[in-house]
């Protein structure tokens, strides 16, 4: 005799089954609205042109460059600047150094004195050569570097920068 | 195991009991106009639901009211649903309390001795309409601005205290930032906690005295 199912356990069984469903479609959704700003892609990376190759032609001077991101948070938007040099090492022009103005001690913006040579943290008088390496002052490293960078046929140069 | 889980609670809680007093009351013959109640109710759970999750992306300043309502809305995920259920539950809402009120009526369920259940849902109704003006306002947009515009105007015309009741709902003589959280802090907190309070004495009422009988022809 084949195992029969009470009226009872079927009701039972549907109700637990549609209860499951209606608790899944209403569920789901919650939790996915509450959970939604994490699901948000990683950091944003974008080719940012900073300058024409051909106005930055001598070899050690530091040409500064400025450029500015905004950042959307749900119904807020932030911009942030942000600023550097570009140092010409030879003629050819893909080698480049290319300096964070931002001091690595506290994130004071960084000046370059031409007679001097060094670029001068107006915080707390740091300084660093040419290449950012630190000479003086209480920085824990060097400046930091946008390390890619590449330069396009019209003669753009643009970094790759990296949020966060 | 779950029956052993169910007995050490239902031994603490009462379950059983507290199923037979709330949920197996013995009732007159039904009627689906007789549902409207337990509709309304779970309207108010469903709004309550609903409201708390819009207070995640929500904020009530005049700066972002707009532009958080427009991103849930267009940006978070079931953003759309939540906010969708929350505008037209609060339509439905009002609705279903109405005709509840309008059955209670027809059907004479408001005499002794339900005059306080009567009463009390007349305080219901009138907090529902509260929080449908009060809500009306959040999404902080023309029509909401203008609506609330025109409804503390009305307000304002009662004699000898209008001028006083128009300031005070508007938290001062113009709308602004001040109407905008005065509100929200009354669409989220203090009508909530009155509707609660007063759907708990109802239901208190109803279950202390039963619920009324069709009336018959002899009636």
């Amino acid at each position: 005799m084949p195992e029969s199912l009470s009226r009872r356990d079927f009701m039972k069984v549907s109700v637990y089954f549609v209860g499951g469903i209606v608790g899944a479609t209403v569920g789901l959704p919650a939790v996915g609205y509450l959970i939604d700003p994490a699901l948000g892609g990683a950091a944003k990376e974008a080719w940012i042109p900073v300058g024409k190759i051909a106005d930055m032609p001598e070899v050690g001077k530091p040409y500064p460059f400025s450029f500015t991101r905004v950042q959307v948070n749900g119904w807020e938007r932030t911009s942030t600047s942000h600023g550097g040099f570009i140092i010409r090492k030879s003629d050819a022009s893909d080698d480049l150094v290319i300096l964070n103005s931002r001091c690595t001690h506290l994130g004071c913006t960084v000046n370059w004195k031409d007679d001097e040579r060094v670029f001068l943290c107006p915080c707390h008088d740091a300084s660093f050569d040419a290449e950012g390496t630190v000479l003086d002052g209480p920085p824990p490293r060097p400046l930091d570097r946008y390390a890619e960078f590449r330069v396009t046929e019209d003669g753009v140069l643009e970094i790759f920068y990296k949020e966060g | 195991m779950w029956k052993k889980i169910f007995d050490w609670l239902n031994e603490r809680l009462g379950l059983n009991e507290m199923q037979k007093n709330l949920l197996d009351r013995p009732e007159p013959k039904g009627n689906w106009w007789n549902t409207l109640g337990s509709a309304s109710l779970f309207l108010f759970i469903l709004q309550g639901a609903t409201g708390i999750f819009l207070t995640v992306y929500y904020t009530p300043s005049p700066d972002h009211a707009y532009d958080s309502v427009t991103y849930i809305m267009n940006d978070v995920a079931f953003g759309w649903m939540i906010r969708g259920i929350h505008h037209w539950g609060a339509t439905l809402m009002v609705i279903v309390v109405f005709i509840h009120m309008l059955r209670v009526f027809v059907t004479a369920s408001y005499k002794y001795p339900r005059e306080l259940t009567w009463l009390i849902g007349v305080g219901l109704l009138i907090v529902t309409l509260g929080m449908g003006f009060t809500g009306y306002l959040l999404p902080w947009n023309q029509r909401a601005f203008w609506a609330t515009t025109v409804g503390t105007q009305i307000a304002g015309t009662v004699p000898f205290v209008g001028e006083f009741i128009l300031k005070a709902l508007r938290g001062g003589p113009d709308l602004s930032a001040l109407t905008l959280q005065r509100f929200f802090a009354g669409h989220i907190w203090m009508l909530p906690l009155v509707l609660a309070g007063f759907i708990g004495v109802h239901l208190y009422l109803i279950i202390r005295h039963g619920e009324s009988h069709w009336p018959k022809k002899e009636d």
